[in-house]
């Protein structure tokens, strides 16, 4: 910022104008003072991890789950939907004949890669028998990427 | 007790004093700035995270020392000894307590402003000899902001100078003792002093060495492991020296305001721990700004430097002679 070229002139009255900032920097610092005293912003965002959680709101989109009906059954009937809507092809399905009356279908296997899955819920919408939806669970960890692939035991258990 | 054995408890006592700082420095570092910014800082290393620079320590030396390609291997290891010894045998000119001091320098004043300086030739060493860009801007940004910055420390001292009639630091804080702190003498140039020791010290607002921002990490960019922290450690080393010497110069060094010291050993102690105290809160002060003011721009800190505080330590010398000349006016005479 040369005083020369004329056009940048910001700074050209200020030499003496460092005087001026005292005051502000007085008034920076009662600011950052009330902080330590814990008199202002005294509210801490921080979450003691491991111990504490964080909550998610309601409708958050987690892990899958796979939901059982009242005789203790699968609520799934192996139609599809859901691995039809799926955009990032995450849902695996192979169907087989069930041995109950009210229905032609259930899944031998349901495996969802919950590496590729995006958690977008448009299984749990496009399911005609309220079969799949998503939790609230967040924390998705493993140790190899095989157990990222979740089967039908996990995903009813979950 | 013969004469040398004293020297060197008193060298052991004041070195592990100024050791011991360092780390709740750095621990008062960041916790204090955790709560300036709504945050709970290190507190899982001991009780309340008192072990935390401890972990630091260990973490630091058993890092990998890597070295640039094509470094001035001499120069860079070189960089943190240089930025780190000068600001450590600076401490033996300073009156830590009642006749507490490891060299009784009759110009101790002049003493610590010489070893002080050097400490910036390990900035800029570390800055050259790493072979990047970032370094080396930072070196020389380094070296341009403390010799400008020098003189205007220098220039407020001498006002102190002539107010105290003395350049023996002991003598300057027995003068305090006797007539009150030289910052009600000095005011203006107390604000200088303490304007030119942050950027003596490299600290922000005026931290243009580092300024991460826009330098990576400015002159201790491509440096890691203990090399690191020995620039780390001389830095904050080099701070407790800088506020050592504004409390000696400023605040009335050891003395006690309310009461007068006893004689004896009971004095001086209670004389280091006045020392302490005044040296703790100017600590404090350093941290508090440094989390409260954003960074200077290059060429504002350069005019602040050049065009408004060696001017106004200039007219402030040009007073404190004057008024100096007044008041003495009949014995002049």
């Amino acid at each position: 910022m040369t005083e020369e070229n004329g056009k940048m002139t910001q700074g050209k009255k200020r030499s003496w104008g460092f005087l001026l900032y005292l005051p502000a920097v007085a008034k920076g610092l009662f600011n950052t003072l009330l902080h330590i005293l814990k008199l202002k912003g005294h509210k801490t965002f921080t979450v003691q991890y491991p111990e504490k959680r964080k909550e998610v709101r309601p409708g958050f989109r987690g892990e899958h789950r796979l939901k059982i009906d009242e005789l203790g059954r699968e609520k799934c009937v192996a139609c599809l939907m859901c691995q039809t809507v799926c955009p990032a092809n995450c849902i695996d399905i192979i169907a087989e004949e069930a041995p109950w009356d009210d229905r032609d279908k259930r899944p031998r296997t349901f495996e969802i890669d919950m590496l590729r899955c995006i958690y977008c819920g448009m299984c749990e919408e496009a399911c005609p028998c309220d079969a799949i939806e998503l939790t609230e669970k967040l924390y998705t960890v493993s140790t190899s990427r095989a157990e990222m692939i979740y089967d039908k035991e996990k995903l009813l258990s979950n | 007790m013969s004469p040398i054995l004293l020297d060197v408890l008193r060298v052991v006592f004041i070195f592990t004093g100024v050791m011991t700082l360092v780390p709740m420095l750095v621990l008062a570092e960041r916790r204090i700035s955790a709560v300036i910014q709504n945050r709970v800082g290190p507190n899982r290393v001991g009780p309340m995270g008192l072990l935390q620079p401890l972990a630091d320590v260990i973490k630091l030396l058993f890092k990998e020392d890597v070295m640039p390609n094509r470094a001035d291997r001499v120069l860079y290891s070189l960089g943190p000894f240089l930025a780190f010894a000068p600001a450590a045998i600076a401490f033996i000119a300073i009156p830590v307590g009642r006749g507490l001091q490891v060299a009784d320098l009759s110009v101790g004043v002049l003493y610590v402003l010489a070893v002080t300086s050097l400490g910036v030739y390990g900035i800029s060493f570390g800055g050259w000899a790493s072979n990047s860009k970032y370094s080396l801007l930072g070196g020389i940004r380094s070296s341009a902001q403390i010799i400008s910055y020098e003189i205007a420390m220098g220039l407020s001292i001498v006002s102190v100078l002539m107010v105290s009639g003395n350049i023996h630091l002991g003598n300057i804080v027995q003068w305090q003792a006797d007539n009150g702190w030289i910052i009600f003498y000095q005011p203006v140039a107390f604000i200088i002093f303490l304007v030119a020791a942050f950027a003596e010290n490299n600290r922000l607002p005026f931290d243009m060495a580092e300024c991460e921002a826009e330098l990576v990490g400015g002159f201790h960019t491509e440096y890691s492991g203990m090399k690191f922290g020995m620039f780390f450690m001389g830095e904050y080393i080099a701070m407790i020296v800088m506020s050592s010497l504004l409390v000696t110069l400023f605040l009335g060094g050891w003395d006690p305001v309310f009461f007068d010291l006893p004689e004896g050993a009971s004095g001086t102690v209670i004389s280091v721990l006045c020392f302490l105290l005044k040296l703790l809160a100017v600590l404090f002060f350093y941290i508090w700004v440094r989390w409260t003011l954003p960074r200077f721009r290059y060429d504002q800190l350069m005019k602040l430097g050049w065009k408004t505080l060696i001017p106004l330590a200039l007219l402030n010398i040009v007073l404190t002679g004057v008024i100096t000349a007044l008041l003495h006016w009949n014995q002049m005479k």
